[in-house]
């Protein structure tokens, strides 16, 4: 339904397409979500709204079937707003504007379809759509070792994937294999030997790509060598595809495979915040700091899931929202700094608050947002997340919740580290000294992700609402 | 009551106006929006303070409970959120009142101390957040909205102290402070996630059959609270920034790191008295236990420290100590019986605020003057400028405890409360409150009197600040001067009764008299020009004169803990670990299946001869083993 448009401008593909195209892409998706608030507030009970089903394939059973719920909605506002700035962080891309953009356009419409579809095989086939352009993004435009980075990533989420199909196929078959819509699988009961197979497969699948300790060493390396904006939108967004595929994937169709795997994986997730949290602290480059802090930070995305009360359900999805738009801000500015220092290492960049004020004090707030300062988005996902891991009662619920509980103050430490180091102190550098601020398009996409991070953080209220009600079907399946 | 939503909106609004448009504005101009809009707020807040204590009490003697706003702000389940809204009662008005007056004192005393600074605009823009987080800390009507407004002045106060943010030490500074109150803030944080859970709400009156259904776990939760409050307001051992956040400005010394913020925890447990008193009140004591050994503590590194915003900032560490003493002294409700320490802190907080602010604005304008924190800079100075000299004087005898001044009232209290609960108690924090008069008067003669530093004041001569600077000095002096005749414990007390305050007269007259005789001691070691007592003590007990000044190793024992521990024995590993154990066996993978490529791709080589072979070898193989079974 949506989808027609966003495919339908990989036709042309110069700078005012993509921002055309990017800011249509802007509006349907806010347009989407009042329409969606006020269809829920006349009273709509489905669980998802504005379905259309086409068949597709019909001796498999594929169908390409579409519906939003209110985590899709918020998934889709968060994908187009990453979009619609990192088109603009990317403006001065030079060699092969357009195949970029076109790559770029495409994993796009990989992401959107991901969110909207609600049959497994349409999901699947998204999310492959989403990954192989990564390839080419970080190979052609990427720095540093890319080719490698790039065959990394590709190779691990695709081993991930392999995982994921094998699952799928499980799941179709073990639901009686005549569908394999999401929402019609899940009136039905998979055995619960099938279930004990597959949820793990499932899960991990996913969870590749949700940066799940210890699968999650493509993204430092996939991080640091990708263009601009191709690291915002694959932190931002493409992370994001994990979260989202074990909550609606694994979880929702598989809650009793769930309820035997969950504790093995909480460990690993647990494991995975306060790791990733420690790890940032020591490193050097700019873009591994923020990987590693989006291992955590995601990382508790999955932990929060897991914890399978509504509140840290919401919670999860609340942080992949705000972690999304944060990483996306950070990425956004090292990139910036980047371009002009030509080096992310922080032990040669000092006293750049003299030098670029704008793009420092952009630096200081996304740090901020990250280390869960109230006002800005952070704070209400990770509050969101712990009040609801605390309301699971039984002490290794409890011990985890108290362990992960200890990464804010370790995210303290990196955030600051690095503000104090880059931001603070004199210029030693000479060449640094001549380096100018952010121009006009820069500045307008830090604005607007800045705007995004602290209004969800001021008015939390509608988000959370919108997520919640939403979550309710899901988690009442797990229940269960 | 609507206009008090105003306290918290005009400096949010001058926040963001002087945060976005700040720049493009003269100095003026922006210190003057500021400091209008903190005028307006301390308007505000007496008019709110004379409505509030005007209204006739309710009919079991106390002041009604007010909350004119709170509405959801996030909700998680039916029956928790976060609200936001403005909670008034004796001790928030209480604390309105203390804030925005020592916050506009500082803002006019700004005009003068920053004049020409760079980054004036910014100076102003957080000021005016740290007001507004400050004002609706102590407004908040659940704990979530305090611990919402916590955290932001803690940021607020991060950012003052890293004010000149190309002074390494500053850098570090800030970067301390705010690492260190976080790290208390997670126990603050699994406090309330404990509280909460368990009490089924955020706000401060829990229904009463929780509580007594979870009163196991009621003190758990006040205990974790309080090491958050442990950490903003600097009892020992988390109190290690509170020194080093002396880095910022002057005036945000006064502000924050004395008058305002690092009574937060204070003004935490206050808020939890209730509870604390019924269900946790051997945390309670321990809460006192910590504070009498801080007050000690801090005591003597002051002694001896030669920075005198350093021994200002021990001794605030040591006056927070003596309200958290009387806090945890208390054995009950009723302020007659147990319950007196509570009027008694809540005083010394009041008071407190007013002379300490009074001293560190002071040591502002001598810095202002001499250009140097450091002790041996100064001396005579009390001919250069008797503005300051006079106030400081006052503000000495003040925290003393010398009467009429303010703080012999509060101390007074905190004393008898002390006794009452045990001798022993009584006894250690009269000895401090000795040890208080004695270095505070060490550095009043260190600085006005002594010996000249006659070749640094002929080369540049110290002069009086202006008016600006010394207006503030003189209107927190008079209220030093005032703020003991303060009926106080009519307004505020344990259980909101009206308590008519007595003095106890042998506490008074013993307190007096060792405050008399510190204070001579320190007249006979400090005011000569020649010090040679104090020079013959230090060299005498060497050690220990070495060790209070490097205030007993407590920072290089956590900086022991951080960077060698943290960062090399967890950190540093875990990232190698993770480059090459992790990521080493994910190359492994992929290293494995290109060799077992490459080795299989040997096979099909397009060699007929090697097919052939293969061919033939596997068809005898074959034959045989048909041959054999």
């Amino acid at each position: 339904m949506l989808l027609g448009l966003w495919i339908a401008r990989n036709t042309n593909q110069v700078r005012g397409v993509m921002v055309t195209g990017a800011s249509m892409l802007l509006m349907l998706s806010a347009y989407l979500t009042i329409s969606y608030i006020s269809m829920r507030s006349n009273g709509a009970t489905e669980e998802m709204l504005f379905t259309d089903s086409i068949t597709w394939y019909a001796p498999l059973h594929i169908c390409y079937s579409v519906g939003v719920d209110g985590i899709s909605v918020v998934m889709l506002l968060l994908s187009s707003i990453i979009v619609f700035t990192g088109t603009f962080a990317s403006w001065k891309l030079q060699p092969l504007t357009k195949e970029y953009f076109l790559w770029f356009t495409l994993l796009s419409t990989g992401v959107f379809g991901f969110f909207i579809s609600t049959d497994l095989f349409t999901m699947f086939m998204f999310y492959e759509v989403a990954l192989i352009p990564m390839y080419l993004l970080i190979g052609v435009w990427g720095s540093g070792k890319k080719e490698y980075a790039a065959m990394k990533l590709t190779l691990m989420l695709m081993g991930g994937s392999a995982f994921l199909l094998i699952g799928i196929l499980g799941i179709f078959y073990g639901a009686g294999g005549d569908t394999m819509n999401i929402l019609e699988i899940v009136k039905r009961d998979i055995p619960y030997n099938m279930q004990y197979i597959f949820f793990p497969l499932v899960f991990l699948g996913f969870g590749v790509l949700g940066a799940l300790f210890p699968f999650h060493t493509w993204s430092p390396d996939g991080h640091a060598s990708a263009p601009t904006a191709v690291s915002m939108l694959h932190a931002g967004v493409l992370m994001k595809l994990g979260g989202y595929g074990c909550f609606r994937v694994a979880m929702y169709l598989m809650p009793e495979g769930a309820a035997v795997w969950g504790d093995l994986f909480l460990i690993l997730t647990t494991i995975s915040v306060v790791y990733g949290a420690f790890s940032a602290v020591v490193q050097t480059d700019l873009k591994y700091i923020n990987a590693y802090s989006s291992v955590s930070h995601c990382g508790l995305v999955l932990f929060a899931l897991l914890m399978m009360t509504r509140t840290s359900c919401t919670g999860a999805i609340l942080q992949m929202l705000s972690h999304g738009l944060m990483t996306a801000l950070f990425f956004a500015l090292i990139g910036m700094i980047y371009g002009r220092t030509h080096t992310r290492d922080i032990r040669e960049l000092n006293g750049l608050m003299k030098i670029m004020p704008f793009l420092a004090v952009g630096y200081v707030i996304a740090g901020l947002a990250n280390l869960g300062l109230p006002g800005l988005s952070g704070f209400i996902a990770e509050m969101t997340v712990f009040v609801g891991s605390f309301e699971n009662q039984d002490l290794f619920h409890r011990v985890c919740t108290i362990i992960a509980t200890t990464s804010i103050v370790i995210t303290a430490v990196y955030i600051l580290r690095v503000v104090g180091k880059i931001l603070y102190g004199t210029c030693k550098n000479p060449d640094h000294l001549k380096l100018t601020d952010a121009t006009w398009d820069e500045r307008f996409a830090v604005i607007c992700l800045i705007v995004c991070v602290a209004g969800l953080g001021l008015a939390p209220f509608w988000v959370s609402d919108l997520i919640s009600g939403s979550v309710g079907p899901i988690i009442s399946q797990l229940i269960q | 009551m609507d206009y008090t939503i105003l306290i918290l909106g005009l400096p949010v609004l001058s926040f963001l106006i002087l945060g976005i448009f700040g720049m493009f504005m003269k100095h003026r101009t922006a210190g003057i929006i500021g400091t209008a809009s903190l005028a307006a707020v301390t308007f505000l807040s007496y008019l709110t303070a004379y409505n509030y204590f005007t209204t006739p009490r309710t009919a079991d003697g106390t002041y009604a409970t007010l909350v004119p706003y709170n509405f959801e702000w996030l909700p998680f389940t039916q029956s928790l959120h976060i609200d936001m809204g403005i909670l008034l009662d004796p001790i928030s008005v209480m604390m309105l009142i203390v804030i925005s007056t020592v916050s506009l004192m500082v803002h006019i005393y700004s005009f003068g101390y920053m004049k020409g600074e760079t980054g004036f605009q910014r100076y102003y823009a957080f000021l005016s957040l740290f007001s507004f987080s400050m004002l609706g800390l102590v407004v908040a009507t659940n704990i979530f909205q305090m611990y919402v407004f916590w955290e932001l002045v803690g940021v607020s106060s991060y950012l003052l102290i890293g004010f000149y943010y190309t002074k390494a030490e500053a850098i570090a500074a800030s970067k301390k402070a705010f690492i260190v109150t976080r790290f208390a803030d997670l126990g603050f944080l699994i406090g309330i996630l404990i509280y909460g859970y368990y009490m089924g709400t955020f706000t401060f009156t829990p229904g009463e059959e929780r509580m007594m259904q979870y009163s196991m776990m009621i003190p758990w939760a006040l205990g974790l609270m309080f090491v958050g409050g442990a950490g903003k307001s600097a009892m020992f051992p988390l109190h290690i920034w509170l020194p080093d956040a002396m880095e910022g400005p002057t005036p945000v010394s006064a502000l924050i790191h004395a008058a305002t913020m690092v009574v937060a925890g204070v003004y935490l447990v206050a808020r939890m008295f209730p509870l604390f008193s019924a269900y946790a009140p051997d945390v309670l004591h321990w809460v006192a236990y910590i504070g009498a050994f801080t007050a000690f503590y801090a005591a003597s590194v002051a002694c001896v420290q030669s920075d005198i915003k350093r021994v200002l900032a021990f001794s605030t560490i040591s006056q927070i100590g003596f309200m958290m003493v009387a806090l945890g002294v208390c054995t009950g409700m009723n302020p007659h019986e147990g319950g007196l320490g509570y009027m008694a802190s809540m005083f010394h907080l009041f008071t407190h605020a007013m002379f300490k602010a009074l001293l560190f604005l002071g040591a502002g304008c001598i810095i202002h003057a001499v250009h140097s924190n450091e002790m041996s800079t100064m001396g005579g100075l009390r001919k250069y400028m008797p503005i300051t000299h006079w106030t400081f004087l006052i503000a000495c005898l003040a925290i003393s405890g010398i009467p009429p001044f303010s703080g012999f009232f509060s101390k007074d209290e905190i004393l008898a409360a002390c006794f009452k609960f045990s001798p022993v108690i009584g006894t250690i924090m009269t000895i401090i409150a000795a040890m208080t008069a004695f270095y505070m008067f060490r550095l009043y003669y260190c600085i006005f009197w002594g010996k000249e530093n006659k070749e640094l004041h002929e080369k540049h001569v110290p002069h009086e600040s202006p008016i600006t600077m010394t207006f503030p000095l003189m209107f927190l002096a008079f209220l030093t001067c005032v703020a003991g005749f303060i009926p106080f414990g009519h307004f505020v007390s344990s259980n909101g009764e009206s308590y008519s305050i007595e003095i106890n007269m042998s506490v008074a007259i013993t307190s007096i008299v060792v405050a008399l005789v510190s204070i001579a001691l320190a007249t006979w070691m400090y005011a000569r020009e020649k010090q040679s007592f104090a020079e013959m003590l230090a060299k005498r007990f060497n050690k220990l004169h070495t060790a209070a000044y490097h205030r007993f190793y407590i920072d290089e024992v956590w900086l022991f803990i951080t960077k060698k521990i943290i960062f090399r024995c967890i950190s540093t590993p875990l990232a190698w670990f993770d480059r090459h154990i992790i990521d080493g066996f994910m190359n492994l993978l992929a290293w494995s299946s290109n060799e077992s490529g490459e080795s299989i791709r040997t096979i099909q080589n397009g060699k007929i001869q090697t097919y052939t072979f293969c061919f033939l070898a596997g068809a005898i193989i074959l034959t045989v083993m048909l041959l054999l079974l």
